[in-house]
């Protein structure tokens, strides 16, 4: 009786195991498959084209630096109430440029640069203008595109 | 443990007893029996030479990982110029296992080639390709020319900087064919260059036209081994040499080689994850050293060797022809090879060592330069 | 010859090369050929000539006669060649005047005159100095082109060349006693390359700081102020330091006494410190306050580099091995405005305000860096949880291996 019940024994475990093993590794498959399928909760940002700000966040005669692909942007409202919107990376030497309301331009604190609202470089060292970048309005949002 | 194998299929009492039920209801509307039939009938030739024999499962389970795969990133990839680079960096990032996935996905195409190729030389060696198992050998050739094809146009998929050039070049070569070059390139590029057409069209093929033309051959090609059953080698005797049966032996070896592979797939993508590089700019100049993937580095490194003017002709033009002629002959092997018992000794195995070696050696060299 | 001129312009604006009937200087002169023939030939391109002032308009003369001893009659008002003593005054007579010359260009300056005669050129060429430079030098006799026409030797990118004509020819500069290395060295300099090799057209060159007409050295204590027309923030930043009244009392001139006056070189942090080469060292001795502080303000410089390379390289290592960073690495950028200010704050000559910019761009950067090293643990978590899984699956195959075994038996 014993040497029948040995080997039924071990072909029992050995199986039980292999069944709970089985199973064991299809859990682990299928869970990073469940979780890959399950949408991330942040959106894919695109490089081309990003929400730069809220309507009700900006004022005229204001700016605001963005996240835009790797680099920062600046959207501005102009005092007369357009939106632009330009790469805050200056031409000189790639500082981060900012909106001056007291001089209604954008200036580079590093060296002093200067542009005006169209981006153009109008005085210090930077020797070229911004790259200017296509601003829509969505609603409540603000687009800020690749031209 | 064979009995308790075989009441499986015939169900007994209590959860066998539900089983065999079920099987009933299905046999009465899809008639499945049959398959189970021939699986159950289904037998493995055994001798020295059994190892090769799981090379074609492999090359089918990972084409299986390939499929899954890509599925699965076929829910995030944005197949655009301008989307693709960033929807792949989204995955890698912030998907779930998203990196997981991706580098399984890119690991897994390489294995399968390299087994895909095992396969092919295997059946090569052993003269599997003997009368009437030449269409499964056809199939096989083309299903290994669909592979490259598929490990050609998925490569440009990431959108990045090798790969644009790998593609430019790749393509660059297939201009060069005598008469149908110029077309055959406008066609694979969706245009006069490599842009944002170029990629919509490889990823149509991609995951459209090759996987329609390897769902055909490949079922095709399982079809034709299940009706002719294993080829075994000329030294074996098919009549004397043990058998083992598919089911459950073979299966369970051949799972056995699945699981590894599985883990093999999972330790790459942890310690050598698939990089992605830099999004690719048709505007910068190519960067130094672009080679293709490992499977078309030989044959890109013999072009590097060809002298520019050969008889008058253009080298390139000659590589590419003496590489055509080559694939036309492997296709065409078993009708062009030595059928039958050989007396003494055949040539056809001396090439197919040469053509290893050969492989190794301009791979070699490519990977050294 | 007035007379004429308006003559001239009643008719309307002669094209160019004025050929009309009886112009007997075109003529005979074309005929002559050679040195004598050359002015003629130049005159397609001469501004006055394309405004309809022909010979007569400088030299006088009836160009309507043919014989000579008639057309260049000195009583009839012939010029001829002016002495150069009386060549500003000849382009003066015109140049000078805003009634006539708003007909031509109302925006035209009408002082290059009177600025002339303040300069170093004006007065020597009042005192008879054959050598020293008046308006042909540098605009040319004949075919003189607008200065904003790219082929005039007054175009931005060719002054430092015509200005060279002169001031590097060693020979002729030998009886004044100034060096002539200026134009080497310009061209050596950042602003000789912005504008030579980069077109940057914003980029200084002599007259920018000497003047056109009034050409004049800026003087010790008027150097720093050119300067500072466009480097406006380190002016401002040395006017508030130690050095100004430091330079003032000693008579140095304030920027160039640092980064020389024609060969500027881009400014890197060996210009600061305690040590050779910095350029502290040459006032500062050993042991005093200013060396004191060139050093930490050195060390604090150096400081923030070496964090922002260390940030760099471990978010580099990160992204190589698959990790998302870019998030970090655009911090990072931050960082790097913070150390461009920094080098700009150095004139302030103040550690502690130094420290401030430094200690902004310090907390970019250790944040940047710790994203890095986070998004390398991350990796190290995945290679553990694969290590993990791949057990498993071993496991699970060792298994497998004994039931093919015991099917076997």
């Amino acid at each position: 009786m014993i040497s029948t019940e040995q080997p039924a024994t071990r072909r029992d475990v050995l199986n039980y195991l292999l069944g709970t093993g089985a199973l064991a590794t299809l859990a682990a498959i299928l869970y990073p498959i469940m979780r890959f399928m399950i949408p991330p909760r942040i959106v894919e940002s695109s490089a081309s084209s990003v929400v730069a700000a809220k309507v009700s966040e900006l004022k005229p005669n204001a700016g605001k630096i963005f996240k835009f692909g790797n680099k920062p942007g600046i959207l501005i409202q102009t005092p007369a109430g357009d939106y632009r919107a330009f790469s805050a990376v200056c031409t000189h030497l790639d500082c981060t440029v900012q909106y001056r309301p007291d001089e209604k331009l954008i200036w580079c604190a590093c060296h002093n640069g200067r542009y005006d609202l169209t981006g153009k470089n109008i005085s210090g060292p930077p020797p070229r203008p911004l790259e200017e970048f296509k601003v829509n309005a969505r609603g409540d949002e603000i687009v800020v595109s690749r031209g | 443990m064979r009995a308790a194998t075989r009441s499986w299929f015939r169900g007994g009492s209590g959860m066998n007893g539900r089983i065999s039920k079920c099987g009933d209801w299905l046999e009465e509307r899809l008639g499945w029996r049959a398959v189970q039939q021939v699986i159950d009938h289904k037998a493995v030739p055994q001798h020295r030479h059994t190892i090769w024999y799981y090379f074609g499962g492999m090359t089918l389970f990972l084409f299986v990982v390939q499929v899954c795969t890509g599925i699965m990133l076929l829910l995030y990839y944005r197949p655009s110029a301008e989307n693709a680079f960033e929807s792949v960096q989204f995955i890698m990032t912030e998907v779930q296992f998203g990196w997981l996935v991706r580098s399984i996905h890119s690991w897994s195409a390489n294995l399968m080639i390299a087994a895909a190729f095992v396969h092919m030389f295997s059946t090569l060696f052993l003269r599997a390709f003997r009368r009437p198992r030449e269409l499964t050998w056809v199939t096989g050739a083309l299903l290994l020319f669909l592979s490259l094809a598929f490990g050609f146009s998925g490569y440009l998929l990431p959108w990045n900087k090798l790969a644009f050039f790998a593609t430019k070049v790749g393509t660059d070569i297939a201009g060069v064919v005598p008469l149908i070059g110029p077309f055959l390139l406008r066609f694979l590029r969706g245009g006069d260059e490599v842009t944002g057409a170029t990629l919509t069209r490889f990823f149509g093929f991609h995951v459209a036209i090759l996987p329609a033309c390897a769902t055909a051959l490949v079922s095709l090609h399982v079809y034709l081994v299940q009706k002719h059953g294993m080829s075994t080698p000329l030294s074996v005797d098919p009549e004397a040499t043990p058998k083992m049966k598919f089911v459950p032996d073979f299966l369970l070896r051949d799972l056995v080689g699945w699981l590894a592979a599985i883990t093999l797939l999972a330790v790459l993508a942890a310690i050598f994850p698939w990089e992605l590089g830099e999004k690719a700019d048709p505007f910068a100049p190519a960067p130094a050293g672009i080679k293709p993937e490992w499977y078309f580095v030989f044959m890109f490194q013999t072009l590097k060797y060809i002298p520019s003017k050969i008889l008058g002709m253009d080298g390139e033009i000659i590589g590419i022809l003496f590489f055509g002629l080559l694939g036309l002959l492997l296709l065409v092997t078993p009708f062009v090879s030595p059928s039958g018992r050989p007396r003494g000794r055949s040539w056809l195995p001396i090439i197919g060592i040469l053509a290893i070696a050969y492989i190794i050696v301009l791979s070699t060299f490519a990977y050294r330069t | 010859m007035w007379q004429q001129l308006l003559l001239v312009m009643f008719i309307g604006q002669a094209p160019a090369p004025p050929a009309a009937a009886g112009d007997s200087c075109i003529k005979c002169h074309l005929e002559m050929g050679d040195a004598l023939a050359a002015p003629i030939k130049l005159s397609a391109q001469d501004i006055h000539s394309q405004n309809g002032l022909t010979c007569t308009a400088c030299h006088g003369g009836d160009p309507s006669r043919s014989a000579p001893e008639e057309a260049m009659n000195a009583r009839q008002g012939f010029v001829g060649k002016p002495a150069r003593k009386q060549i500003g005054l000849l382009c003066a007579k015109c140049h000078s005047r805003p009634d006539f010359m708003r007909k031509y260009n109302p925006q035209a300056r009408v002082d290059q005159y009177s600025e002339y005669l303040t300069s170093v050129h004006g007065k020597k060429n009042q005192g008879g100095d054959q050598n020293a430079a008046t308006c042909i030098d540098c605009h040319g006799a004949h075919g003189i082109r607008a200065p904003k026409d790219p082929n005039s030797p007054v175009y931005v990118t060719n002054v430092a060349a015509t200005c060279g004509r002169c001031h590097s020819d060693a020979k002729l500069m030998s009886p004044y006693d100034i060096a002539t290395n200026q134009q080497e060295l310009y061209s050596k300099s950042v602003h000789g390359e912005a504008l030579m090799k980069q077109r940057d057209l914003s980029a200084p060159t002599c007259n920018s700081c000497h003047g056109n007409h009034g050409a004049t050295p800026p003087g010790v204590d008027a150097v720093a102020n050119v300067c500072g027309q466009c480097h406006v923030t380190q002016w401002d930043l040395f006017n508030q330091s130690p050095h100004r009244k430091a330079f003032a009392e000693n008579k140095w001139p304030a920027c160039v006494t640092c980064h020389q006056n024609h060969e500027i070189l881009r400014p890197t942090e060996a210009m600061i410190g305690g040590e050779e080469p910095a350029t502290c060292v040459i006032c500062h001795q050993e042991g005093s306050a200013g060396l004191r502080a060139a050093r930490e303000m050195k060390q604090e410089i150096a400081n923030l580099q070496a964090r922002l390379t260390t940030a760099d390289q471990v978010l580099e290592r990160a992204q190589r091995a698959g990790m998302e960073v870019s998030g970090p690495i655009y911090q990072l950028a931050e960082g790097r405005n913070q150390l461009v200010l920094a080098r700009v704050q150095v004139h302030r000559f103040d550690p502690a305000t130094l420290k401030k910019t430094v200690s902004a761009g310090d907390v970019i950067a250790a944040a940047s860096e710790q994203s890095g090293w986070k998004a390398l643990q991350d990796l190290a978590y995945r290679r553990k949880g694969m290590a993990v899984s791949a057990l498993i699956l071993l496991g699970m195959i060792g298994l497998l291996l004994l039931k093919i075994r015991r099917l076997k038996n």
